[in-house]
């Protein structure tokens, strides 16, 4: 099963980078959530999968799942949530101040 | 000796403050005790008894690298010359720049210079020495450049900087392998070495360094382009660096290490060959000037050259001629160089088209110059010093010794050589007295009405004539107490010459007439030749070559910086994906890093396997919608998609977050979708949609990959147990996850915190605050 989500990983990556390399704004913020979404599906299964019961203690369980990897996507998905929306601001300021949403065309305005 | 070297440092510091009274007295006459004072110090040590003092301060004693002071027979030979014509310059200069000019700049650069240069022939330090030695480049840069309201002088300052700097860099590259090689940063603990350089594998290279330095310094062949541009400076500052001391730091060098350097078979040839290209070039190029001070810088050129080759010759007697010829070209060259600013200071102009005649008018000019372009041609008359130096010259480069290959070319050629630059040499030299002070007075092309000048001003040029003709008629005076320990010094045994007086009728006298015979008759006949000038120097010229290659340096890298830095941030993007994925590939390939083990995987499951096709389907559906809404909709059933995964996977806390943290996500893309532009399809060349494809799949193949062999190559068991064990003994709850979340790795979770709170507060100030102009 771990190859199998690390091909899915891979395919959110790629489609993730793909958004990422086009010139509307939009697009680029979806790659960007691809991307997280490809990497915490990364770390969870870097962490093994379905190896116990979920890591809550009960009495008499001997196997729960490694509760590392959880803690650590949990820090990181409050995290990109945050950039997230701070990028869907910045781009819907960007494009009512720039009057585009197309990146080729901002530039820099002392670029030669 | 250490405070003979700062003392011009610490006092520069003070001029500014000295400066101030200008209007009332010239700033010159505070600085005149100071190379007077060192030169007065110098000269009591000269004697026939003389012995090397070494001293030893402080710097940085940890990388041995201190102020190791070293004053041999060579220190002190060049230590008189900067301190002798230091004080000349500074009094001519009292003269020649008038109080209105900037002074305190110019004597703050000048004692800087001074220091530097007593900072180089006194340094046996190797690190000491290359400090100095930048220094000396640097503060040349600044009274190359001291009026730097005229274009020429910014160039000349800049062209000289970048062509003295790269050869200190080389050179120092040569210091840090000697001292590689030797462990010590002693010079004088270096020649002591000698074999363990010789057979180390850095000789070559040692060798190279140190010559590149030295031939850059001294303006030898092909690096003598920056000397004449050099010539926008001060005449009083022409005449001390660019006579007397900076160009002859590289000769010091050479001369410094020759122990080390002449070890190689390479020696005579790269050094006697370069110096007598040097000196026949420089020569010939000499003819063409218009400039006195073109003139002169040419002619500086290729008298250097000939030092340089008699240095090269490498046998005792001629390192004593180039000693000799070390001294005497300082004490003609310096005068010419202020006779020079004299006839340009009384006239208002140093275009020699345009002078002519003024013997009348400035007769002690005319006679100074008369001695030093005599003595500097070599003519044979035995009162000047020039002549001595030019028959030692011709009488060594006949006895040189057997070598062979190109070496035994060069020998042969040699002599030759010699009279052909030496023939030039008098043709320069006397077209520059002649063309000035003879011929007809041309009264409406000269700016001032010329006068002779003012005595202040003379009074150096006449030392220093007087000193071309006592060393001419007396050579013995500063030969035994004082040249000897020089040439000693350089060759390391002693060597007592004498200088004849006169020696007969042998072939340097002869060689000597041919080159008065034919000099003379190529200046009767100079209106027929000279249109060869059009011809030879023409594309050759070396400035074109310097330009040519400032120039393309420059274009290429804008050419190439444009290509990459183009501002479009899907580029960059591109090439940092690009080299993330060529470096993990070919690092998985070189480590042989795959390594696919089944044995430990998990179960596949149906509805695992559903979700998954669900979240790829989903994804790929992201890049081919055009449809904001659909597009938004779609990111969500991934994280759906995802959510599903970790409930799937036991993981309930996460599954919660995502979750709700994907609705809100969703909500928000809805919430500003209103205001973005529509998803338009824009217009890809197939070309760019090929790449994109191409770069985003390997990078997805490659985290595939990645994730694939690094999870088939667990090394060591995972620490979580510890976090399952000690959950509820320690930390008192038994969500393990959550536990680890404000418990055992609470840290994280404040800063979390803390993001979220930055972004809030960015998002709130990105709505809220507005530029003036757009709140109308």
């Amino acid at each position: 099963m771990e190859i199998i989500t690390s091909m899915l990983a891979g395919i959110l990556f790629a489609t993730g980078i793909y958004n990422l390399l086009q010139k509307q704004m939009l697009r680029i913020i979806i790659g960007t959530a691809l991307l997280s979404h490809g990497a915490h599906l990364f770390i969870l299964t870097m962490g093994k999968l379905k190896r116990g019961k979920p890591p809550i203690l009960v009495e008499g369980v001997e196997k729960y799942v490694d509760p590392l990897p959880q803690a650590l996507i949990l820090t990181s998905i409050v995290i990109s949530f945050g950039v997230t929306s701070f990028l869907l601001v910045l781009a819907y300021r960007a494009s009512l101040l720039n009057e585009t949403d197309n990146m080729e065309e901002l530039r820099g305005s002392d670029y030669e | 000796m250490l405070i003979a070297v700062f003392l011009p440092l610490i006092f520069a510091c003070l001029i500014p403050f000295l400066s101030k009274w200008k209007q009332k007295v010239h700033t010159g006459w505070f600085v005149l005790p100071i190379p007077f004072s060192i030169f007065l110090f110098l000269i009591l040590k000269v004697g026939k008894q003389f012995s090397p003092i070494s001293q030893s301060y402080n710097w940085i004693p940890s990388l041995d690298i201190n102020f190791d002071l070293y004053l041999d027979g060579l220190g002190l030979l060049f230590g008189l010359l900067i301190s002798g014509i230091g004080t000349l310059v500074v009094l001519y200069s009292i003269y020649y720049l008038h109080k209105t000019e900037q002074l305190g700049h110019f004597y703050v650069y000048l004692l800087m210079f001074m220091a530097a240069m007593l900072g180089v022939v006194f340094s046996d330090n190797v690190y000491a020495l290359y400090s100095f030695w930048e220094l000396t480049s640097f503060s040349s840069f600044l009274l190359i450049g001291y009026w730097n309201h005229r274009s020429g002088s910014r160039y000349g300052a800049l062209k000289s900087m970048l062509i003295t700097v790269f050869g200190g860099l080389s050179l120092l590259a040569g210091l840090i392998l000697l001292t590689i090689v030797t462990d010590t940063t002693s010079i004088q603990s270096m020649i002591d070495q000698k074999d363990t350089i010789m057979n180390s594998p850095y000789f070559g290279w040692i060798l190279g360094f140190v010559f590149l330095g030295a031939f850059t310094k001294s303006a030898q062949f092909p690096f003598h382009i920056w000397l004449p541009d050099a010539m926008e400076a001060p005449t009083p500052v022409s005449a001390y660096l660019h006579s007397a001391t900076m160009v002859k730091a590289g000769i010091f060098l050479v001369a410094r290490f020759l122990p080390i350097l002449s070890l190689s078979e390479w020696f005579f040839v790269v050094v006697s060959g370069i110096g007598i290209i040097t000196l026949c070039w420089g020569s010939f190029m000499a003819v063409r000037q218009t400039d006195l001070k073109g003139i002169l810088a040419f002619s500086t050129i290729s008298q250097l050259g000939m030092i340089m080759s008699m240095l090269g010759f490498g046998t005792d007697a001629a390192i004593f001629a180039a000693v000799f010829h070390i001294l005497n070209h300082a004490t003609f060259k310096g005068s010419l160089f202020m006779v020079a600013g004299i006839v340009d200071h009384e006239t208002g102009t140093r275009d020699i088209r345009k002078l002519g005649g003024l013997m009348t008018f400035m007769p002690i000019t005319a006679t100074l110059a008369l001695f030093g372009t005599f003595s500097m041609a070599g003519v044979p008359l035995p009162f000047l010093n020039g002549f001595y130096s030019k028959e030692m010259f011709f009488k060594y480069s006949l006895e040189l010794g057997e070598y062979s290959g190109i070496a035994q070319g060069l020998a042969t050629a040699i002599p030759f050589l010699a009279v052909l630059g030496s023939i030039f040499t008098f043709v320069y030299s006397m077209y520059l007295v002649f063309g000035t002070f003879r011929g007809e007075y041309k009264k409406e092309e000269l700016p001032q009405k010329p006068h002779e000048a003012p005595i202040g001003m003379l009074i150096s040029p006449i030392i220093l004539v007087i000193g071309i003709i006592v060393i001419g008629l007396f050579p013995h005076l500063v030969n035994g107490s004082f040249l000897a320990h020089a040439a000693e010094a350089i060759s390391g045994h002693e060597s007592h010459k004498h200088i004849s007086f006169w020696h007969g009728f042998v072939t340097p006298l002869f060689m000597s007439l041919a080159v008065v015979g034919l000099g003379t008759l190529l200046v009767l006949t100079r209106k027929r030749w000279n249109s060869i000038y059009n011809v030879i120097p023409g594309k050759l010229s070396f400035n074109r070559v310097y330009d040519w290659l400032v120039d393309r340096t420059e274009r290429f890298s804008s050419k190439i910086t444009k290509t990459y830095m183009t501002g479009s941030l899907k580029l960059y993007v591109q090439l940092i994906l690009i080299a993330i994925i060529f470096g993990t590939i070919s690092m998985i390939v070189i480590t042989n890093g795959i390594n696919l083990d089944a044995t430990d995987l998990a179960k596949i499951r149906l509805p695992e396997l559903l979700v998954v096709g669900m979240m790829v389907l989903a994804s790929i559906a992201t890049i081919f919608t055009n449809n904001r809404i659909a597009a938004i909709l779609i990111l969500g059933v991934v994280g759906y998609g995802l959510s599903i995964l970790f409930v799937l996977y036991r993981a309930p806390d996460l599954a919660l977050t995502q979750l709700i943290i994907e609705t809100v996500t969703v909500a928000l893309f809805l919430l500003v979708f209103m205001h973005l532009p529509k998803l338009e399809k824009r217009n890809e060349s197939k070309g760019s949609i090929f790449m994109n494809a191409a770069i985003s799949i390997s990078f997805g193949g490659m985290m595939t990959l990645v994730g694939i062999s690094s999870y088939t190559s667990k090394w060591f068991d995972p620490i979580s147990d510890y976090f399952l064990e000690t959950s509820k003994s320690l930390g008192g709850g038994s969500n393990v996850v959550n536990v680890i979340l404000v418990d055992m790795r609470g840290l994280d979770t404040l800063f979390e915190i803390a993001v979220l709170g930055i972004a809030a507060l960015g998002i709130y100030g990105m709505i809220k605050l507005r530029r003036k102009k757009e709140a109308k």
